[in-house]
This record gives structure tokens, sequence and C-alpha cells, in this order.
């Protein structure tokens, strides 16, 4: 059992969502202070998360929980041997990020034209507490989008392994741990997307 | 490093079986044999470049006013040599290098769960430290933070802050995966037979230690991105004219730093407890407990962090409540010295250098401990907090811990991968010496601090010149035993008399395979049919 | 060696979609008591339904629903530390 080329799927498993805490609490720090600090300004952090974009995530939202629908589904296709399925489903996945990441573009560009970013003259004239939200803001979803990116490079590297048959129906563990990384992707997500654009 | 001689080891061990030539062979081997010895000479060789380090803070120190450094110079010296110290021997020592040298053959395994997971993490940590050195020479030159890098200077200051936070960053990644490498093995990889309440103990101080590692080196990954989008960005996150509040920098700081003093001591003390029983020739005193105590200090240990901060102005609750969880602490820790020296009651004691090691690894992390404790207080911590005081604490439970131990555990494992010894004499001198000069060196700073000396500054007042000097003579001392030691050790790794597969007599399973170790560890997948210290059921006179 | 099973199971497609329709209906109704219920005391509830949405995504998508037990309590336990260290950093904050 201890041979090292037998391959051990439970122990890949067990290793991924090891890494995926350390994921969790590192976005735990910033959660962390957004706490702290929503407790000292709530009336700047309100009045901050009302300039939001909230269609832009709430957007942003539904791409995400969709693309973790199909990274889950892609597990349940290559389970019932469909490779050509897990392919498509995990290329729309990787689609969705793409299109995350070009809305977040879209969302920044615009508040930073607006003159709001860390540093930015607009923000230090302002309230302290709002310079506060929009640095973590910045921090904290700019942090995120670097995980879309890497996930979503990930994902491709699966997906062109499927295609080339070295991932199958008997040995699926670097399908399952991609997604795996992507549905954290999602949920951090999940968490960002009240604190940041509904504290109205 | 390879052994010398004319009859070379057996075919068939780790260190002539390779696909690969040369330095390659090493650099890209997966045996956690190979990675183990990778470890122990690159944490070692910081070691040692931490050591010249603190002589030279030692020498500045040793008269009032300016010596050999100017205050700036100081700065730089005491800043990386807390940052080479605890970053790159320290945190990464004992689980790098006989973590995988020994956990996987102590669990029955042939390697570790993730073998090439285990490269990558050696390679990050050679990376991040080869990082860490360039920001000393490069930029505004080397930090001058302190190793704790507190905001708002470490923002402020032109030194090269970014750099060298942004090389600790990757040496955490590495602990990282180290961790979660171990958690997985010990979990999937142990031998038929060797459940749970058989696994050594210090494969237990290494599961816990693992956890930590999980736990708590991410807020240490978001606290140095922190500081670096602070210095490139101006987020202005802890900067107090924007609103920032500079205490969250240091609960967040701190949050993974205390539980690292953890990463540090857990395993130091599971090597002691795996030394004891085999020179008292007695199996270990309250097993359970032992084991379960390495669980509650990684447990309890992440929840006082705020006791690094009672001068900070932090709310008086929260002082209330850290202290509180500070002395918690103190009871599995008190259980294990406890149980130690209840498995020596009565055992047949024989004083080699590893069990010296051992023995004032007992002494001096029960000093360490109990002015920890004073600390831990939040009335005496006023009084001693940023001074001496301080710095001897926490160089009796690190150096005199966690040093003295892996000292015990050079002597203990290291012949069993090079089949020679080291002479006894030469390293019981070397013992003697460093035990002295150890207790000469912090004992005086512990008075020091009591008297008000406070730390990190180059200069003092004339009244504290005469403990200074001791202090200095301290260091000397303590310099020419590990000086002895290392010529001792490796000349007799080299050269010295052969050793069977168990010289000392333990009955955990890295004694029963040939020495040096064959590549896979274990001919036939081993089933273990007794406990760690059962030396009867081993077979063991 | 330890009993922990490898998860084989296999979810149905139409339960995924199931999930994934409640996660869709969560959002829409965190956002309708966000526009609808102003006042900083909608974090509380926009974070519950937050983690009502996140307790989906792990069961379901992310298979723990069907894990040993092993993996459960490991989740348990760093939720938890992290719950920890934010609940007594806020022994500073809110006392001071």
């Amino acid at each position: 059992m201890s041979h090292p080329t037998r391959k051990d799927h439970a122990g890949a498993k067990l290793g991924m969502w090891l890494f995926l805490f350390t994921e969790l609490l590192l976005f735990g720090g910033l959660f962390l202070l957004y706490g702290t600090y929503l407790a000292r300004y709530p009336r700047e952090f309100a009045a901050a998360g009302r300039e939001m974009h909230l269609g832009f995530g709430t957007a942003n939202t539904v791409i995400l929980i969709t693309s973790s629908l199909m990274a889950a589904m892609a597990v349940t296709a290559i389970q019932r041997n469909g490779r050509r399925q897990v392919v498509y489903l995990l290329g729309g996945t990787v689609l969705c990020g793409a299109v995350f990441l070009f809305n977040k573009y879209l969302e920044w560009s615009a508040e930073i034209g607006r003159g709001i970013y860390p540093g930015s003259p607009r923000l230090a004239a302002g309230p302290p507490g709002e310079s506060v939200f929009y640095s973590l803001y910045y921090l904290t979803v700019g942090l995120h989008g670097l995980h879309v990116l890497i996930g979503g490079t990930l994902l491709t590297v699966v997906a062109a392994r499927v295609g080339r048959g070295t991932i199958h129906a008997g040995d699926f563990a670097w399908l399952e741990n991609g997604a795996l990384y992507w549905h954290l992707v999602d949920l951090v997500w999940i968490f960002i997307f009240p604190l940041y654009y509904l504290v109205l | 490093m390879k052994p010398t001689d004319q009859t070379p080891p057996p075919a068939a061990s780790f260190w002539n079986d390779t696909g690969r030539s040369g330095i390659t062979a090493w650099l890209f081997s997966t045996d956690h044999k190979r990675i183990g010895l990778l470890y122990f000479f690159s944490v070692f060789g910081f070691f040692l470049v931490g050591v010249v380090l603190g002589l030279l803070l030692r020498i500045e120190l040793m008269a009032p006013g300016r010596t050999i450094m100017g205050p700036q110079t100081y700065n730089a010296l005491f800043t990386v040599h807390g940052v080479v110290m605890v970053f790159l021997f320290i945190i990464p020592g004992f689980q790098g290098s006989f973590g995988n040298l020994i956990m996987p053959i102590q669990i029955g395994a042939r390697d570790v769960a993730f073998p090439r997971l285990n490269l990558f993490s050696w390679w990050l940590y050679m990376g991040g430290a080869a990082i860490i050195l360039t920001s000393l020479f490069t930029g505004g030159g080397p930090p001058d933070t302190g190793w704790t890098f507190y905001l708002p200077f470490s923002s402020r200051t032109g030194t090269n802050v970014s750099l060298a936070v942004f090389g600790v960053f990757i040496v955490g990644f590495s602990s990282i995966a180290t961790g979660v490498n171990f958690v997985t093995t010990i979990h999937r990889l142990r031998a038929e037979g060797m459940t749970w309440g058989r696994l050594p103990l210090f494969v237990w101080s290494l599961y816990a230690t693992a956890w930590v590692q999980i736990l708590a080196t991410p807020i240490l990954g978001i606290t140095l991105v922190l500081i670096i989008a602070e210095r490139l960005l101006g987020t202005g996150l802890f900067d107090p004219s924007r609103g920032g509040d500079p205490l969250m920098y240091q609960h967040l700081f701190w949050i993974y730093s205390h539980p690292a003093v953890y990463i540090m001591i857990l395993p130091a003390m599971g090597v002691i407890s795996d030394i004891i029983p085999v020179f008292a020739r007695k199996p270990i005193f309250g097993y359970k407990m032992i084991a379960f105590s390495s669980l509650a200090i990684a447990a309890a240990g992440s929840l006082v962090w705020g006791h690094h901060m009672f001068t900070s102005g932090m709310s008086d609750t929260a002082i209330l409540v850290f202290s509180f969880l500070t002395f918690v602490v103190a009871i599995p820790s008190a259980i294990k010295v406890f149980n130690w020296v209840s498995t020596l009651y009565r055992g047949s004691i024989s004083l080699e250098a590893p069990m010296l090691f051992s023995l004032s690894f007992i002494l001096l992390f029960s000093i360490g401990g109990l002015t920890g404790l004073i600390q831990g207080a939040a009335a005496t911590d006023i009084h001693v907090h940023d001074t001496q005081f301080v710095v001897g604490h926490f160089h009796y439970v690190i150096f005199g811990g966690s040093g003295f131990a892996f000292f015990a555990a050079m002597h203990y494992w290291l012949p069993k991968f090079y089949g020679r010894r080291y002479a006894e004499k030469p390293a019981i001198i070397a013992w003697a010496l460093m035990f002295v000069g150890f207790n000469i060196l912090y004992f005086s700073m512990i008075v020091l601090g009591l008297e008000g000396m406070p730390r990190r500054y180059y200069d003092y007042l004339p009244e504290f010149a005469p403990l200074n000097l001791l202090s200095t003579i301290g260091s000397w001392i303590l310099a020419a035993g590990l000086v002895l030691l290392l010529v001792n050790l490796f000349r007799g790794l080299r050269s010295g008399e052969r050793v069977g597969s168990n010289p000392w007599g333990g009955a955990t399973l890295e004694w029963s395979i040939p020495t040096p170790p064959p590549t896979e560890n274990f001919e036939e997948e081993p089933v273990v049919s007794h406990g760690p210290y059962d030396f009867r059921g081993a077979g063991i006179p | 060696m330890a009993s922990e099973r490898t998860g084989s199971h296999i979810i149905g497609y139409g339960t995924l979609t199931a999930v994934w329709i409640a996660l869709l209906a969560l959002t829409a109704l965190t956002v309708w008591v966000a526009l609808n219920a102003p006042g900083i005391g909608h974090v509380w509830g926009s974070l519950a339904i937050a983690a009502a949405k996140g307790g989906l995504v792990i069961a379901f998508f992310m298979h723990m629903r069907y894990e040993g037990r092993l993996l459960r309590w490991l989740l348990f336990v760093a939720l938890l530390t992290l719950a920890i260290f934010i609940g007594l950093t806020f022994f500073d904050v809110l006392y001071r």
C-alpha cells in the first residue's frame, strides 16, 4: 500500500483538501481585517458599498456559480466515461472564468476612472474608513482574480490531459482536484459578493 | 558527504542506488532520505550563518558604546540574525531534515505521500532563501526592522524590506507543502499494524506540527502580502492617518508567529520523547498523554498570540483573555516534562551524547518555559517587555530547547544514514562546553533584562557592562563547543567506527532495517506487531 | 492502514442542476434583501445566506456529503480555527 507507484486516490484528495484549507485561511486573514474594520467604520463601509457596481457583482456571481456547476458535471461525466463531454464542460468552465475576469477588467477600469484606487487623491481626501474599504476590496478581489487565473490554467491543462486520455475513468484524481480548486474559488467569491457589493 | 572506505556500503543503500549521476542525483532526487540530507545541510548551513551573526552582535555588546559597528549595522544584523534563524533554520529545520529522514521509515512507508512535492518544497525553500540573501546586498541594503517586520516602520524604512518579505513568503509556501505532505503521509501510508497508538512520539509531534504549518502559515502569507502592498501600492491598511490600525498588523503577524514557535519546539519534544526511553532502557511513561499533549499544545498554542501585545495598547479584555490562555498552554508542556522525568525514574540510564543533549533540553526548556510564564502574566510582562529578559527567555526555549534537541537528533540519527559514528569522548566535552557557555550567555541576559536593559540597542548604560561582558564570554565558550561538536561529528560520519543496524538498541522501525537504509527502506512491506518503546517486543535485551 | 474510502460516488446531473438552481435562487434572495432591507443588521443576514450557499457548494459540488468522516472533521477543524482567529481578535477590537 505504501508503494509509490501505486495510485492513492484518497490520499491525493486528502492532500488537495489540506491545501484548500490553507487557501481558506489565506483569504481568512483578509476577511478578519474586513470584519474588524467594518466594526470600526460601519457607516463609511455602507457608503462605500453603495458606490460599487451591483450589476457587475451579481453577473459575476451567476457566472462563477454556473462555471462551478460545469466543473462538478465534468467530474460526473468522467466517471461515466464521457470524455468528449468532460472536455466541453471544462471548456465552458474556463470560458466562464475568462468572462468573469473580463467583467472585472471593465469594473476596475470604471472605478479607477472615477479616481477610486489605493492611495488615490480622491480617497485620501475622503473619510478614512472609505479608503480602508477600497484598499481591502482591491486586495481581496485582486487575490481572488489571481486564483481564477490559476484555476483556469489548471483546468485547461486538465482538459488537455483528458483529451489525450492520460486522465480517464480509472484515474481522474487530477480532474477531481482541479474541480475542487475551482469550487474553492467559487466559494470565496460567494462570501466576497455580499461583503463588498451588498453592504449598502 | 559519502562515507569513504575501501569497503563500500551495501549496494542496496540509498547512497549508491540512483538513476542519475553526480550532483543531479541529489538535486532532483525524490527519495525522502536524500531530500532529508539536502534539507539538513541547507538548514544547518544557515544555522552557522546565524551563529556568526549572533557572535558579532555579542561582540558589539561586549562594552558600552560603539565596539565594532554603528547603530544601523547593528539593526540590520539583528534583523538578519532573526530572519535567518527563524525562517531559514528552525522553522524548516526539524520537519525538513529529520522529519524527512526518519518519519517515513518510522511509520513503515517507502516514501512520503507526494515525493515530487517534497522535492519541490526543498527547491522553494532554497529559492526563498536565495531571495532573502539577495535582499541583503541590493536595493536599500539589509532590512533593519527586526524579524517581525512591524508596520508602520517597515513601510517607511528605505531598506530592502519588500524583497526580504517576498523571500519569506516563498519559504512559507515550502513550509505549507511539507505540512500537507506529512499529514497525508501519516494518514495514508502507515504500514500494516502501525496503528495510531503505535506511532512513535516523534511522528506524533510531526503530525501536530504539520497541522500548525497548514493552518497558521497562510495567515503569515497574507500578512507578508499586505506589507508588500503597503509599500508598493500604498494601501494604507495599517496607517492611522488613513483609517488603518497598526495593531491589526501585530494581530495578523502573531496569529502565525506565535504558533510558529510551536512549529519550532514540537518536533524537538518528539525527538526527546524518542531518545529518552532508549537511553533509559525503559518504555516511555505516559505514551498517550505525550501524544495527546502534542496536539493540545498545537491547538492551545494557536490561541495565545495576543501575549506579544500586552504593552501595545490592546484592550484590557483581550489582555485578560490572552493571559489566561497562555497559562493554559503551560499544562500540556508540563505534562511532557513530567512524563519524561517519570520515564527516567528507575531506568538504567546511559549518559551518551544524545542523552546528555536530551537531558539538558529538559532543564533549559523548563527555564525557558517558566520565564515565559513571567511574560504571560500581564502585570509582570509590563516590567520585562522589550528587555533582554525576552531575548534570554526566547533563546532558552528555542536554542536551549529546539537547538539542543537538534544536536541530540544529529548524534542519534545521522550515524544511521552514514553507517559510521562519532567519537564519544569529544562529543561529551563539546556538550559540556556548550551547556556551560549557553547558560553563561543567556542567563546573563535574563538578569540584565530584569535590571532593565532594553533589547535591540547597540549601546547601553555603564552599569550593565559587567554582565554583558560575561554574556559575550559565554558566547565564545558556546561557539568553541559547537566547533568541537561539528568537527567530531562530521569526522566520525566520514571515517569513524562503523555501526550496525541498531547501535542504540531502539525499538522503533528505523532500527530494524540495514544501515545505511536501502533506497526503498524495507525489503518487503513491514507488519508492525509491537509498540515504539516495547523493547522486549522488539527483541532487544 | 486507515480505512478512508475512495470517493467513487457519482452525483447525477439532475442533482447538480437542482443545486445550481438553488444557488441562483439564494443569490436573487440576497440581492433582494440587500436592496429592500437597508441597515447594518443585514450584514448578518447576507452572511447567513452566503453560508447556506457555501454549504451547498461544499456538500454537493465538492462531494463532501459523500466523503468519509475524516475529511468532514478536518474541514470542521479548519473552519473552527479561522472562526477562533477572527473571534479572539474581536476581544481586542470590540473592547478597546
